[in-house]
C-alpha cells in the first residue's frame, strides 16, 4: 500500500437502533488497486457499501477520497467526489430510454458507447427503452455508464451475478485494464474464482469489524473462510437436533432440474417425511426463486416438482397449500396479520382452507389455539394484536400455528433472521417436532451454525445449482462455507 | 417514425377517438359548429388546467387531492385583486399564489414524509378554508379583457380562443421542462425512485418542483374560472375527480413514470364531448355519469390489453 490511497475509509461505526451493524470497518484502496470486500451474510457488508457510496451516513469514522474528506450525504455527491458504484440491481430508470438515462447523470455519450462495445454488447441504441432490455444488458450498461464518468474509485457490488460467463470474462478484463491505468476498484463478491482472477487484495469483514487484509495468492480461500467465520461457535447444545434418521421411504417432495428466472438454473433434491433438510446458500444464489416456485408464487421455467410421487404445477399459492406445501416467509410481516389477535393468526391457516369463504368452526378453532399457545410458550400477556409480540414470539406464531393442522411439508425461509438466541433455540425443536409428527421440513438458513443444530442434512446451492449435500454430522461451518462459496465439495476438507 | 408512432400510440388513439366523437356530435346535432365548439372549449378550460397539474404530480409518482381547492383560492384571489388593481399584475400575483401553494404541498410531503395522499387531503381542507377567508360569498370582479380573452374564436372563425390558451399555456410551461434535466428527473423519480436516487437525482427537490408546477397550473385554472364566471367562487368545483379521470384516460400511469400532458388534455375534451353528446341525446343525467364511468374503465382496459400484447411481441 502506498500513501496515495484513492479511497480510505477508517473507523466506520453505524448503529441501527439497538443493533450495531458496524463497529470498526476499514477499507483502503490504493491507486490502480483492486480490493475485494468479503464477509459472510450479516457481517455488515451491505451497510459498509452504503456508507462508502453515501447512501447512509456513518455514526463515526470518515471516508476520504484522494485524501479529501468526502462529506457524502447522497449518491450524487459521492459521484461528484469521484466514487461511482454499480449495484447488484440495475440503477437505470425503467421508463426512460438509454439516452435519457445518460443525460440524467450527465454521462458523456461517446465514451459510454465505446465502453458498451468494449464490454461486448453490440446491439444497444440510445432510443431503446430500459424496460425492454434484458437484465444482463442492463448490468453492462450500468458498468459502461460508471466507466464513462471516469471515476477515481469504482465500486462493483455483486455486479456479475446473473451475467453469462462470457460477459463476466469481458467485465473482469475491462475492469482489470482500467485498474492498470490507475483506477481504484472495490469488488464486492462471493465468488472466489473472480476474486482471485481480478483482485490484488481482499479485505474481510466480520460482525461489523474489518478482521483482515489478505494478499491474493494460492490458498487464500482457506484463510478468507477462516477469517469470515472467526472463532468457532459453541456447538455444545447440538443435542437439540438429536434424533436423526427418521427419514425413510418414499420422498414427500421431489424436485428435478428445476429452473426459474436467471438465478435458479438446475436444482434437484428429495425431501422425505420426518426429515429436516437444510438449504445453504449465499445471498442471491437462487434460493429465493426455489422457495417462490415451491410455494406457488412463481412459475418455474423448467424442471419438475413431484409431491408424493405425483407431478404438480402451481398457478396460485392456494394450489401449493392444497398440495400440502406450506411456506413460512422469512419476513414475518408477510406471514402475520399484524393488527389482528394472536388467536386469529393461529386460527387463520385452519379457517382459510384455500379459497374457501365458508363458516368458521369456532369450537375446534378455540381448542386448537389453546393447544398451540401452550405448545409454543407464547407470552399470553400479549394476546392482543400480533404486532405487540416480540419478534421471536411472532416467529413462533408463524411456525407453530402449523403444528396442529397436520401440515405435510413446511418450507421455512430463514425463520431465525433477526431473532434472539433464546428464541432460536425454541424454534429448532419446533421444526424437529413437526418433522417427528410426520412432516417434511425444508429449512433455508443464512446462519450456517443452524444446519448442525436443526437439520438432518443440507443441500448447498451455488450459482443456481445444488453443488453439495452435507450430512449434519459433517456440517461444521468451515465445510458449509467452503461449499457455499463454490469451492470443491466435502472431499477437499482436511 | 414508426418508433414515434409506437411511443405515442395512446395519444394518437385518443385523438382518433376525439375526432370520431366530434363527428358523432355533428351527426346527432347537424347545427353543431363554431359556437358549439367554442362553448365546449371554454367549459373545458378549468378542467384542462386541473388535469395538466394533476398529470405532472402523477408522473412524478404522487397525487394531489387539493387541486380543486387551490383553484378556488386562485379564483377568489383573482376576483378580489382585479376589483382593486390592473389585470396584468393581478394575474402574476395569482400565478405566484398557485405556485406557492403547490410548492408548500410538495415541501410538506417531502419534509414530513407523510404520504402524499394524506398531506394533500389535509391541504384540500386547508385551501378550501383559505378560499372562504378571502371571499366568504361569491363576489369580486374580473377585468373585461380577461373575460374576452377566452371568449369567441381566434382563427378561421371557428377555432376557439380558449383552445389556443390551453395549448399556449401548457406548451409554454411543459415543453421547456420536458426538454430539461428537471423533466427527466420528474420521469425518473416517478419511474423508480430508488434507481433515480442512485443515479444522482435530487429526488426530494424534484417532487417539490412537480407539486409546484401543479400549483402553477392550478393558478391558470383559477384564472380561467374567474374569467368564465366574471366573479370569484370560493367553493371548489368538481375538478378533483374529473382531473384524475382525465389523467388516467390520458395514458398517464397512476404510480408514475409514464405518460405526458397531451394525452390527458385530449382526454379532457373526450370526457366533455361525451357529456355533450349524452345531453344532446337527452339521456337522463343520472345515467350520464354511469356511462362516463363505464367508458373510462373500458378504454383504459382496452388500452392496457393492447400495450401488453405489443410488449409481448
Amino acid at each position: 500500500m502506498d500513501d496515495l490511497a484513492v479511497l480510505d475509509a477508517s473507523g466506520i461505526v453505524k448503529t441501527f437502533g439497538a443493533v450495531r451493524a458496524l463497529t470498526d470497518a476499514n477499507l483502503r484502496v490504493g491507486e490502480g488497486e483492486v480490493v475485494a470486500l468479503m464477509g459472510a451474510n450479516g457481517a455488515g457488508k451491505s451497510t459498509f457499501v452504503k456508507i462508502i457510496t453515501g447512501a447512509l451516513r456513518p455514526d463515526a469514522g470518515n471516508v476520504l477520497i484522494r485524501g479529501r474528506e468526502a462529506r457524502v450525504g447522497n449518491p450524487a455527491e459521492a459521484r461528484r467526489s469521484g466514487l461511482v458504484p454499480v449495484y447488484q440491481e440495475p440503477s437505470l430508470i425503467p421508463d426512460l430510454d438509454v439516452g435519457d438515462n445518460l443525460r440524467l447523470g450527465d454521462t458523456p455519450v461517446g465514451p459510454f458507447m465505446d465502453w458498451v462495445r468494449e464490454l461486448g454488447v453490440e446491439d444497444v441504441r440510445l432510443a431503446d427503452m430500459i424496460s425492454d432490455l434484458p437484465l444482463a444488458t442492463l448490468r453492462i450498461l450500468d458498468l459502461a455508464r460508471a466507466l464513462a464518468s471516469e471515476p477515481d474509485v469504482l465500486l462493483l457490488d455483486e455486479m456479475t451475478a446473473a451475467l453469462p460467463t462470457d460477459l463476466v470474462e469481458r467485465v473482469l478484463t475491462v475492469v482489470r485494464a482500467r485498474a492498470n491505468d490507475g483506477m481504484g476498484v472495490i469488488y464486492v463478491s462471493h465468488r472466489f474464482t473472480e476474486i482471485s482472477e481480478l483482485c490484488d487484495r481482499a479485505s474481510v469483514l466480520r460482525d461489523g469489524r474489518t478482521v483482515g487484509d489478505l494478499e491474493i495468492e494460492p490458498g487464500v480461500e482457506e484463510r478468507a473462510v477462516e477469517l469470515m467465520l472467526g472463532q468457532k461457535l459453541d456447538l455444545s447444545h447440538r443435542e437439540g437436533a438429536a434424533s436423526r434418521g427418521a427419514a425413510s421411504g418414499a420422498s414427500r417432495l421431489s424436485v428435478r432440474n428445476l429452473s426459474a428466472g436467471p438465478k435458479l438454473t438446475d436444482v434437484s433434491f428429495d425431501l422425505h417425511p420426518g426429515e429436516v433438510l437444510g438449504v445453504v446458500a449465499l445471498e442471491g444464489q437462487g434460493q429465493d426463486e426455489l422457495f417462490e416456485v415451491l410455494s406457488g408464487f412463481e412459475k418455474p421455467t423448467g424442471g419438475q416438482v413431484e409431491v408424493n410421487g405425483r407431478p404438480v404445477s402451481f398457478s396460485h399459492p392456494a394450489d401449493a397449500i392444497a398440495a400440502g406445501l406450506t411456506f413460512v416467509p422469512g419476513n414475518r410481516a408477510e406471514a402475520l396479520l399484524a393488527q389482528r389477535s394472536v388467536r386469529e393468526n393461529i386460527a387463520l391457516p385452519f379457517a382459510a382452507r384455500p379459497r374457501s369463504w365458508g363458516p368458521l368452526k369456532l369450537g375446534r378453532e378455540r381448542e386448537r389455539v389453546r393447544y398451540a399457545i401452550d405448545k409454543l410458550q407464547i407470552d399470553t400477556r400479549a394476546q392482543g394484536e400480533a404486532q405487540m409480540l416480540s419478534g421471536g414470539n411472532q416467529q413462533k406464531v408463524t411456525i407453530g400455528r402449523w403444528l396442529a393442522t397436520g401440515v405435510e411439508t413446511l418450507l421455512l425461509f430463514d425463520p431465525t433472521r433477526g431473532i434472539d438466541v433464546r428464541t432460536k433455540r425454541q424454534i429448532y425443536p419446533l421444526a424437529r417436532e413437526l418433522a417427528e409428527s410426520g412432516a417434511a421440513v425444508l429449512f433455508y438458513t443464512s446462519e450456517l451454525d443452524e444446519v448442525a443444530l436443526a437439520c438432518d442434512r443440507a443441500i448447498v446451492i451455488f450459482n443456481g445449482r445444488v453443488v453439495d449435500t452435507i450430512e449434519a454430522s459433517d456440517a461444521d461451518e468451515q465445510t458449509l462455507m467452503r461449499a457455499a462459496y463454490g469451492l470443491t465439495g466435502t472431499e477437499a476438507v482436511s | 417514425m414508426t418508433e414515434a408512432l409506437r411511443k405515442h400510440a395512446w395519444t394518437m388513439g385518443l385523438l382518433a377517438l376525439l375526432v370520431v366523437l366530434l363527428a358523432a356530435t355533428k351527426l346527432i346535432q347537424p347545427s353543431f359548429g363554431g359556437p358549439g365548439l367554442e362553448s365546449l372549449a371554454r367549459a373545458a378550460l378549468p378542467f384542462a388546467f386541473a388535469t395538466a397539474g394533476m398529470a405532472v404530480v402523477v408522473i412524478v409518482g404522487g397525487i394531489d387531492l387539493s387541486v380543486a381547492s387551490m383553484m378556488a383560492v386562485c379564483a377568489v384571489t383573482a376576483a378580489t385583486l382585479m376589483e382593486r388593481m390592473a389585470g396584468v399584475p393581478a394575474i402574476f400575483i395569482v400565478l405566484a399564489v398557485g405556485l406557492g401553494m403547490g410548492l408548500l404541498n410538495g415541501a410538506l410531503i417531502v419534509v414530513t414524509r407523510v404520504p402524499d395522499i394524506v398531506v394533500t387531503l389535509a391541504m384540500l381542507f386547508v385551501w378550501e378554508g383559505v378560499a372562504l377567508l378571502i371571499l366568504e360569498t361569491p363576489g369580486g370582479a374580473t377585468a373585461d379583457w380577461v373575460e374576452d380573452s377566452i371568449r369567441g374564436p381566434f382563427l378561421f372563425g371557428w377555432l376557439p380562443k380558449a383552445f389556443l390558451i390551453i395549448a399556449l399555456v401548457t406548451a409554454a410551461i411543459w415543453i421547456p421542462i420536458r426538454r430539461s434535466k428537471l423533466g427527466l428527473s420528474i420521469y425518473a423519480t416517478g419511474s423508480d425512485e430508488m434507481a433515480a436516487f442512485r443515479s444522482g437525482v435530487a429526488v426530494g427537490r424534484t417532487k417539490i418542483a412537480a407539486y409546484g408546477i401543479c400549483g402553477l397550473f392550478c393558478g391558470f385554472g383559477g384564472l380561467s374560472l374567474a374569467a368564465l364566471t366574471g366573479i370569484g367562487e370560493p367553493v371548489p368545483g368538481p375538478y378533483l375527480l374529473a382531473s384524475v379521470a382525465a389523467v388516467v384516460l390520458g395514458g398517464v400511469v397512476l404510480g408514475g413514470g409514464r405518460g405526458g400532458l397531451l394525452g390527458p388534455i385530449i382526454a379532457v375534451f373526450i370526457l366533455r364531448i361525451i357529456r355533450t353528446i349524452l345531453t344532446l341525446m337527452a339521456v337522463d343525467p343520472n345515467v350520464t355519469t354511469i356511462i362516463e364511468g363505464t367508458i373510462m374503465v373500458a378504454v383504459v382496459m382496452l388500452g392496457t390489453a393492447a400495450t401488453l400484447r405489443s410488449a409481448r411481441r
